[in-house]
């Protein structure tokens, strides 16, 4: 009986990795960090050896890589200082994806930091901890970590975040504009992080035009609950929404709701979701990580590990409104959007977070 | 107006309801089948991953629906044989084997989805039908009777199980192999091969129930894409005391009550939204202290059954 159950787990166990390894990411497990320990612990013996030396970064991301979201916002940035780098053979990237547990990240972002990669990126607002735990071990290697705007006060921690507030209130200002039914809905994961600064500018923008409009709000209280999120989007329609926004990586399923109807209107954030309804995406606002991605790496090489806080602004570019350009918006509302962009640039207006 | 009104959220709610225990419903009653012969299969979750996948993948690549659905109960039926290989003839501890089915189902799903579609895309799957006749009485037609097949699929399921497990020889054989193996083996009854079929069909209805999230209510696949819907469906086993309207009842409770949350924060009604997001649990466990009956329970649940043993 016993013997049998030993003989079970085993089994067990070897299906599981079995299929786990190919990816490294495909199960929420630690093992991707010491696999790639075997083939890549010689280069890295000396950490600040010769220039020729591919640059590594790791990243430990909350979501898939290709969430249309929070995560593959992250991704395509690295991707994008890669390309510039030179290739894999300058820049090395290294991803832990779907580690919605946080000891799980945490033990990777440990791993990585161990590897010797010279910066590591713990993208979630609840890894926090983590990184005050493990950075003091690993004086050499560069931290980051959002988004927050607290680095602990260490020298090798960097901190990030984006004043998601700014296009939320673009966004808000182009729909109040463009709703009928009076009604707007947003869809909301956890009322923490960007997701609420993102909501609380979008409500300002929208009062800003016209402050009858009603704002109705859901939260479902998880990041991922795709099922909930996309009921929330139903009874915000029901409810009389024409247009919704929403943000997480759940809200996948609020724009298939839209779709659905075939004529409620979406506006994205964190990335460009435009290619999930073509017709019904007016605009998103999208998070372009590769300036501060940039920075980072030059701060690293020029001896600086950390200690500073980078905020995605509109008027830096970290922020960027992607207007779809398969939806024609009429030239009143993209003026008044542009016009508003530029106020929130020159500081004439400003948003509370 | 303001009657209007209160009819229409009303409406909106118990349509919402229904859509939302859909799901729970064929992963529950699926999970009735197996638990009632005596085994407990807490690998629901990852099965309708493993299936919500597959009947995506079909339908994105064929555009038939009903090629989808059968992708998913195909996939349901291998987790199934693999759930009773190694519960039922190897004897392992189920709740361990189930939590590892679950593991396999998930990582699979999310390795799959990332190899073949990489991307967050979307189907057409099954779309609301309207029944002639009951379909245009006002406010009843709208909430009750114009819904994908895959829903009403869910209810009828309801009848037919509870007939399938009072009515028939084979209900009855299922009864006894959880209740009471060695009598029902002494017997002549095949206890491994009933516990089989058993799993199996509790797999295949798991299947459908990742199926019409994929291919029904949200058109979509996502990593995770059940976010512990499975797992819910196995205390509502619990909560319906294994009988098929007692998990309606339960089913209906919970969707209803997570509707209604709904409803308040879109009306704006004055609750923090952590206390509207806990509401549903609460009432259910507040529901499961009161009527919990473990007299139900099949005796031998979660118990390998080996011959000549006790």
């Amino acid at each position: 009986m016993f013997k049998r159950l030993i003989v079970v787990m085993v089994l067990l166990a070897l299906l599981v990795t079995a299929c786990a390894k190919p990816t490294p990411t495909a199960a929420p497990m630690t093992e991707v960090p010491a696999t790639e320990a075997v083939v890549t612990e010689a280069p890295t013996e000396a950490p600040t050896a010769e220039p020729a030396k591919t640059f590594r970064v790791a990243v430990v991301m909350p979501s898939a890589v290709t969430d249309m979201a929070f995560s593959q916002s992250m991704y395509n940035a690295l991707l994008a200082v890669q390309a510039e780098m030179g290739g894999e053979a300058a820049m090395e990237i290294k991803y832990s994806e779907g580690m919605f547990k946080v000891p799980d990240a945490a033990a990777a972002v440990r791993d990585y930091a161990s590897q010797g990669f010279d910066v590591v990126i713990a993208h979630g607002s609840q890894y926090g901890s983590s990184v005050q735990e493990i950075a003091p071990d690993f004086p050499d290697v560069t931290f980051a970590w959002g988004t927050d705007v607290n680095t602990f006060g260490m020298p090798n921690v960097y901190a990030y975040t984006a004043a998601a507030e700014e296009g939320g209130y673009i966004n808000g200002v182009l729909a109040a504009m463009l709703t009928k039914s009076k009604i707007i809905g947003v869809t909301g994961p956890v009322e923490v992080g960007d997701a609420k600064t993102y909501i609380d500018g979008f409500t300002q923008g929208v009062a800003a035009i016209d402050p009858t409009i009603t704002v109705s709000k859901t939260w479902t209280g998880s990041f991922s609950d795709v099922a909930l999120m996309t009921e929330a989007a139903k009874t915000h329609i029901a409810a009389g929404a024409d247009i919704l926004t929403g943000s997480s990586q759940s809200v996948v399923g609020s724009i298939g709701a839209a779709k659905d109807t075939g004529k409620v209107l979406w506006f994205g954030t964190q990335q460009d979701q435009a290619s999930l309804a073509p017709e019904l995406v007016v605009a998103s606002q999208v998070y372009d990580w590769i300036g501060m991605v940039k920075e980072i790496i030059a701060q690293h090489l020029a001896g600086t590990l950390g200690g500073k806080t980078y905020i995605l602004q509109l008027k830096n570019d970290g922020l960027k409104i992607a207007f779809n350009p398969l939806y024609a918006l009429p030239a009143d509302v993209l003026a008044a959007g542009q016009k508003a962009i530029e106020d929130i640039k020159t500081g004439k207006i400003t948003v509370t977070p | 107006m303001n009657d209007v009104f209160q009819l229409s959220v009303i409406a909106g709610i118990l349509t919402s309801a229904i859509r939302l225990a859909t799901p729970y419903l064929y992963a529950a009653i699926g999970e009735t089948f197996s638990q009632r012969s005596g085994v407990l299969n807490l690998g629901v979750d990852g099965i309708m991953l493993l299936s919500a996948y597959a009947s995506f993948y079909v339908v994105l690549n064929t555009s038939s629906i009903w090629l989808g659905l059968l992708a998913a109960i195909v996939v349901g039926l291998l987790m199934g044989l693999l759930m009773s290989f190694v519960s039922v003839t190897l004897k392992a501890e189920q709740g361990i084997s189930g939590i590892g089915l679950y593991m396999f189902g998930l990582g699979l799903s999310s390795l799959l989805f990332k190899i073949t579609i990489g991307t967050v895309k979307t189907v057409t799957g099954f779309q609301p039908v309207k029944i002639p006749l009951l379909g245009n009485i006002p406010v009843i037609g709208e909430i009750f009777f114009n819904h994908s097949l895959l829903v009403y699929g869910a209810f009828l399921l309801v009848p037919v199980a509870w007939w399938i497990l009072e009515k028939t020889t084979w209900g009855l054989r299922i009864k006894s192999v959880g209740q009471n193996p060695a009598a029902a083996d002494s017997l002549g009854v095949n206890v491994d091969r009933v516990r089989y079929v058993s799993v199996c069909i509790g797999a295949m209805l798991a299947g459908i129930a990742g199926a019409s999230l994929s291919i029904s209510l949200l058109n979509l696949f996502q990593d995770n894409l059940t976010a512990g819907q499975g797992f819910i469906a196995v205390a509502l086993v619990y909560f319906g005391g294994w009988k098929p309207v007692g998990i309606l009842w339960g089913a209906l409770l919970f969707s209803t009550v997570n509707a209604f949350q709904l409803w308040m924060q879109v009306l704006g009604v004055n609750i923090p939204s952590d206390v509207a997001i806990m509401l549903p649990y609460l009432l259910t466990i507040a529901a499961l202290a009161v009527t919990i009956n473990r007299v139900r329970q099949p005796a031998a649940l979660n118990k390998p059954f080996e011959r000549g043993e006790s």
